[in-house]
């Protein structure tokens, strides 16, 4: 029970996505213009996540070694689909807004990755509970980056205006080149934070 | 030769679950998804154009088939007796299509008013011709007028510095005005 909570937990701080492992940064730059996109984003990445892991680790002593990366590649896309579909039926306006990067969530490094070095060793339970841990860790950087370049850069959070009607934006936030910089910073902030 | 065996087997079987899966979850959701884009993408320039509609103007769409070609037309009702209807059509803009709905009044045969759905025109410049003040240039306009930018002699204002763009919209809209009669017929 104790290593089923670590297995959660660690996604959360010790081992979070794209600060510790350094995995899933392209979209954790590319939707964070605003908190609300960086949140659709990772719960969609997060759903992805938890069903791949669980079916790759079920799946684990049927499946070759020699084709496992095919195999793996094949059912992440699927649930991808099936996450844009949904999307494109139910949740229209934020298809539109994340765009391209939904179907990009194939390639998510976070995804394949945490299927190879985990999924494929251990049980179910537990790959379901590294799986949950690490795309809700995800899911709070995006949100956290979104929240911090949206203050600054339009002065609303969640399309809430909070800076007042004498805030002038700080644009370079919501630039590719101000998003580098955040996540830069935030990186630095968290190994200085340390474990 | 058993191991060749095994990794075609279970790749076939993965590949053919996952299809099937994805196939059954398409179906369920494509009728819905073709709603969504008809109420997101259309639905702000159909309900413009044909303002003061009683009816949901999405549900009560025909499709029709002219020349080969499917049209999607929306009937404006008001008391229940249709008023006007609209339709898109493509011109060719700056950086693409640019999507025009055409609205006319059925009692009077004239043009109703436009509304941009889709471009790719440069932000700020081409893609200004979405906004009121050059769309309102064809509001409740006769069909028989001039509809080219008043450098080409005719009566539309083009927005400035997007001259292909506003000649795109002039093009969708005799084009769309060409169409008016046979469809008028159609329904």
């Amino acid at each position: 029970m104790a290593s089923l909570v670590k297995d959660f937990t660690k996604g959360l701080w010790k081992e979070i996505p794209p600060f510790r492992l350094v995995l899933g940064l392209c979209p954790t730059l590319a939707v964070t213009k605003y908190a609300e996109n960086g949140l659709g984003m990772g719960l969609a990445a997060t759903f992805v996540l938890l069903c791949s892991n669980v079916i790759v680790s079920s799946l684990r002593n049927i499946i070759p070694k020699k084709v496992r990366i095919a195999s793996y590649i094949v059912i992440i896309a699927t649930f991808v689909v099936i996450v844009e579909l949904t999307m494109q039926a139910y949740l229209f306006p934020l298809y539109e807004k994340l765009g391209i990067f939904i179907p990009l969530i194939v390639v998510n490094c976070i995804i394949l990755g945490r299927a190879e070095a985990f999924a494929s060793k251990n049980p179910i339970i537990p790959s379901a509970a590294d799986g949950l841990g690490m795309g809700i860790g995800f899911t709070l950087s995006l949100v956290v980056l979104g929240a911090v370049r949206e203050i600054f850069g339009y002065g609303t959070i969640f399309g809430l205006n909070i800076m007042g009607s004498s805030f002038e934006p700080f644009s370079f936030m919501v630039e590719a080149p101000g998003a580098f910089v955040c996540l830069g910073l935030m990186l630095g902030f968290m190994n200085v934070l340390g474990d | 030769m058993k191991e060749i065996i095994k990794m075609l087997v279970v790749l076939t079987l993965i590949c053919a679950v996952c299809g099937f899966l994805l196939a059954g979850v398409k179906s369920a959701t494509q009728e819905r998804i073709e709603e969504q884009i008809l109420l997101n993408v259309m639905g702000p320039a159909v309900s413009k154009v044909l303002k003061g509609s009683t009816n949901d103007l999405i549900k009560d769409r025909k499709k029709i088939t002219i020349d080969g070609q499917d049209i999607v037309v929306f009937v404006g009702l008001k008391d229940n007796k249709p008023w006007a209807l609209a339709y898109e059509v493509k011109g060719k803009g700056f950086g693409g299509d640019v999507g025009v709905v055409v609205g006319f009044d059925l009692s009077t045969n004239n043009l109703t008013g436009i509304g941009i759905t889709t471009h790719k025109e440069t932000p700020g410049v081409g893609a200004r011709v979405k906004e009121d003040l050059f769309t309102n240039n064809f509001n409740d306009k006769a069909t028989n007028l001039n509809f080219k930018i008043k450098k080409d002699d005719g009566i539309i204002d083009a927005v400035s510095g997007a001259t292909i763009s506003s000649r795109a919209v002039c093009s969708a809209v005799i084009s769309g005005i060409k169409l008016y009669n046979e469809i008028k017929s159609n329904i």
